[in-house]
């Protein structure tokens, strides 16, 4: 009998303290956030920027979702969203949603698979010519292999690909695939979408503010537990720090607080809660390979054997930055290369004066010398966080007889003119919305993406892209990304020099928020987030 | 006067024309257009994409049909759809007007407040501590940008009092509104009560030398008449003229005031229009700026009038 009652107390015991963090939420309050600069608009499918997805991903769900409650995304890390549940095929070309019953659109309209399918009809260019759901589609490349999307019933549907795509789950989880209304307009998209998920938009005042409430009939019971989220647009750094640390914000905006300013954060504000992590943005090199001579694949690899990534690192991250190739490296990466192959890479050399005396070899071998320097302009956008590094890589480049000059660009142009191949050298960022192989390596390398600014073409990177990207082995498919990366950094495509980290910081009463370590772009729906106040 | 009224009505009509033109001309001269941009934001530069959106709002058409249609509309008190938010744009720019008109009233407020006296005081003290102390002050105002004072004001309340006197959220009440946009109205307002000071102050040192002020002085009267009735009302014409441009100027210390203190007004907005190349937003408000500039040009001439009553408009 007493063990009976010590097991019963006991059993009462372990209830009480695994429940205790559920009942320690409290619900209610309004999470005011500040935010850097003015959404181009609310759509997330329609554009490529944190600035959207931050604050509008609240707004939506998709079908899959990475698991806001871990810190790395990963294909194993997939949770039902809207879909119940999913499954493949034994041919691993189709894949089926069981989908949510009963949930509705902020409209009061239902949830249904035709909305699934309008959504990626839209996205893969089958849409009905009529259609304006979206007018961008920065994307496009993601659902190259989507052959059809099929409704089974209501709550079924059936997405076909032409051949098997691992990564096609990691893509439907990205906090860039939200499931739009069918029957909604692209310019209320824009302006004042409509989602299934925990807020709804109140208001959306350009360069103000975005005000978003509790969506009472969420499908998730007992979410969200904020009762609105109010993103104040805050265009000037200092203010938006001064601000926080003067309470009138509850967080900064992702990946808003450089390591100079984490010091005045933490001297100004010391209960600020802060954490650094790597953005899966990098910063990389674009060389143009219609410009003479960088249509040398050894001038282009001689600019990146010029490359010390230490000085990179020690003035623009105080030492905080990763180095790593196309892919972020591990351990918050998921398919980077081991730190020993990377050091075998043109650029990530630990002896940096014997990789630059190779390249001025190169470079002399073309008839340049410290006398003779190549003349050329580096190009980028006209913001800090761009021209920063522009002028550090100028001054590295002498070291290989390069004499450079910077070309600030106005940033409302610069794809534009890097479209039209008007630049030498390029000082680039590029953030992936997956820390996925495909989705970088489509997006950025494949010869007929949108997104390859370079224009960089080489068949037998393309044949091992599609062939990494139907392998189904993991660990295959790893060693085949890393000899796409090796072939990519001795190819000079888009040298990449160090991956950015950069600190969250928010309020000791704000609970509940896990930030995403390889990729800014997810993890941001607030549902689990509450104040303790 | 009845004829130089409407001489001077027809030169402002005018002026506005020509304004209109060129404000449309030179928006399409700047490199990219909304389309560019939108697409560009979205990191692709797909040509397809741009010209859909083009055609959508109506930048393929001749440019001479884009500016009749701007300028019908306008007349009719239609200002077209913002290009980027997709709203009409009078609901974009009519709810920033006022938050701007009470700033850039409340800085112009301060500057003459502040400077007109205190240029009397430092010319009638000539040469003494407290001229030079003004001279001083004058003169950091000039050289003090209004953003890096902003940006002092604000880590200075930060450090002492705990708080930020920024825009986050409307204001409740209208004394709520005023105290919270002086602290932003003094910073902008610095610089021109330091200019108006100094040339109050030059003005008021000529006018002081002057005969009549003798005469005034030798007839026996109090220096505050001699000062402020005698010498004052003929000094202010320059005066005057300074405060007019002034105002006018006053839009380009708003676009940094507006920002550094996060407030959601029309200096700021056209900023990121200009940026995004929003043209019915941009040629709204360019025209109203200079609507604006053209009636404190007129109500300057007219001040003169009432100032010095030798001054004639003749018909």
């Amino acid at each position: 009998m007493r063990t009976r009652l010590a097991f019963v107390a006991s059993g009462l015991a372990a209830f009480v303290v695994a429940a205790s963090p559920a009942f320690a939420q409290k619900q209610g309050g309004t999470l005011r956030v500040s935010h850097r600069d003015n959404p181009p608009s609310a759509s997330i499918h329609e554009e490529a920027t944190v600035s959207v997805i931050q604050p509008f991903m609240a707004v939506f769900n998709n079908l899959v979702v990475f698991d806001p409650k871990e810190k790395i995304n990963s294909p194993d890390k997939i949770v039902p969203d809207l879909a119940e549940s999913w499954s493949w095929n034994p041919d691993q070309t189709k894949l089926t949603f069981k989908l949510r019953s009963g949930v509705k659109w902020h409209d009061g309209k239902p949830f249904t698979a035709k909305d699934v399918k309008c959504t990626w009809d839209a996205l893969s260019g089958k849409a009905d010519e009529k259609s304006d759901l979206i007018r961008k589609n920065p994307r496009k490349v993601w659902y190259n292999n989507l052959k059809e999307v099929t409704v089974g019933s209501d709550t079924e549907v059936t997405f076909t690909l032409n051949r098997p795509q691992p990564s096609f789950l990691s893509m439907l989880a990205a906090g860039y695939s939200p499931v739009y209304a069918c029957h909604a307009q692209g310019r209320d998209m824009r302006s004042k979408p409509i989602g299934t998920g925990p807020f709804k938009v109140v208001d959306f005042k350009r360069n103000e503010s975005i005000k978003l409430v509790r969506n009472p009939d969420y499908w998730k019971k007992g979410r969200p537990y904020l009762d609105a989220i109010d993103w104040k647009i805050v265009p000037n750094r200092s203010t938006r720090m001064l601000g926080f640390a003067a309470g009138e914000f509850d967080m900064t905006f992702d990946s808003d607080v450089t390591f100079p300013l984490l010091k005045d954060i933490k001297s100004q504000k010391p209960d600020a809660v802060c954490e650094g992590r790597p953005s899966n943005v990098n910063q990389n090199i674009l060389i143009n390979p219609e410009a003479p001579p960088f249509d040398k694949p050894e001038v282009r690899r001689a600019v990146a054997m010029s490359i010390d990534q230490k000085p990179f690192n020690d003035i623009l991250f105080q030492g905080h930055a990763l180095s790593g190739a196309a892919m972020l490296p591990p351990p918050a990466g998921v398919w980077g290369m081991p730190k020993e192959m990377l050091q075998t890479l043109p650029g990530f050399a630990t002896d940096v004066e014997k990789s630059r005396a190779e390249a001025r070899k190169i470079m002399e071998g073309l008839g340049y010398s410290k006398d003779k320097p190549l003349k050329v302009k580096v190009s980028t956008r006209n913001i800090a966080i761009y021209r920063d590094p522009a002028v550090i890589l100028i001054d590295q480049l002498k070291n290989v007889y390069i004499e450079a000059e910077l070309d600030p660009i106005d940033t409302t142009v610069w794809y534009t003119k890097i479209q039209r191949k008007d630049y030498q050298l390029g000082m680039n960022l590029t953030g992936l919305g997956v820390d996925d192989p495909d989705t970088n390596f489509y997006e950025n390398f494949y010869s007929t993406s949108d997104r390859n600014y370079t224009s960089y073409k080489n068949p037998e990177i393309d044949k091992l892209i599609d062939q990494q990207s139907a392998e189904m082995d993991r660990e295959k498919r790893k060693k085949i990304v890393w000899e796409i990366e090796k072939k990519l950094a001795e190819d000079g495509a888009r040298p990449v020099i160090v991956h950015n980290v950069a600190n969250t910081c928010w309020t000791p009463q704000m609970k509940g928020l896990v930030l995403q370590h390889n990729s800014i772009y997810n993890g941001w729906r607030f549902e689990d987030v509450w104040l303790d106040r | 006067m009845g004829a130089y009224l409407t001489r001077r009505f027809l030169l402002m009509m005018l002026t506005l024309f020509g304004m209109s033109i060129l404000i449309f001309v030179m928006l399409r001269l700047v490199p990219g257009n909304v389309a560019d941009i939108l697409v560009d934001s979205a990191g692709i530069a797909d040509p397809k994409e741009k010209a859909k959106i083009a055609a959508e709002l109506g930048l393929d058409q001749p440019i001479f049909d884009q500016y009749l249609h701007w300028i019908s509309g306008l007349s009719r008190g239609d200002l077209g759809f913002a290009y980027v938010s997709e709203r009409p744009a009078i609901e974009e720019i009519g709810p920033r007007i006022p938050i701007s008109a009470k700033l850039a009233g409340l800085a112009l407020f301060f500057s003459v407040i502040l400077g007109v006296p205190l240029g009397v005081i430092s010319a009638v003290r000539q040469n003494t501590g407290l001229d030079y102390f003004l001279r001083i002050l004058s003169l950091s105002g000039l050289s003090l940008p209004s953003f890096w004072l902003g940006l002092l004001i604000l880590m200075a309340s930060v450090q002492w009092f705990g708080m930020i006197p920024i825009y986050t959220n409307e204001p409740r009440s209208f004394i709520d509104e005023v105290l919270l946009l002086s602290i932003p109205a003094a910073a902008v307002g610095f610089r021109s009560s330091a200019l108006i000071m100094r040339l109050t102050r030059s003005s008021m040192l000529e006018v002081l030398r002057q005969d009549y002020i003798r005469t005034a002085r030798s007839k026996g009267a109090s220096q505050t008449s001699v000062n402020y009735e005698h010498a004052l009302r003929n000094a202010l014409l320059p005066v005057v003229t300074i405060i007019g441009i002034e105002a006018a100027f006053l839009v380009g210390g708003l676009i940094v005031t507006e920002t550094v203190f996060n407030i959601p007004g029309v200096a700021r907005f056209l900023v990121e229009a200009i940026l995004w190349r929003d043209y019915p937003i941009v040629q709204n408000l360019v025209m109203l700026i200079a609507f604006i500039v053209v009636v404190v040009n007129f109500l300057v001439d007219m001040a003169y009038m009432a100032l010095d009553p030798r001054i004639k408009f003749a018909d």
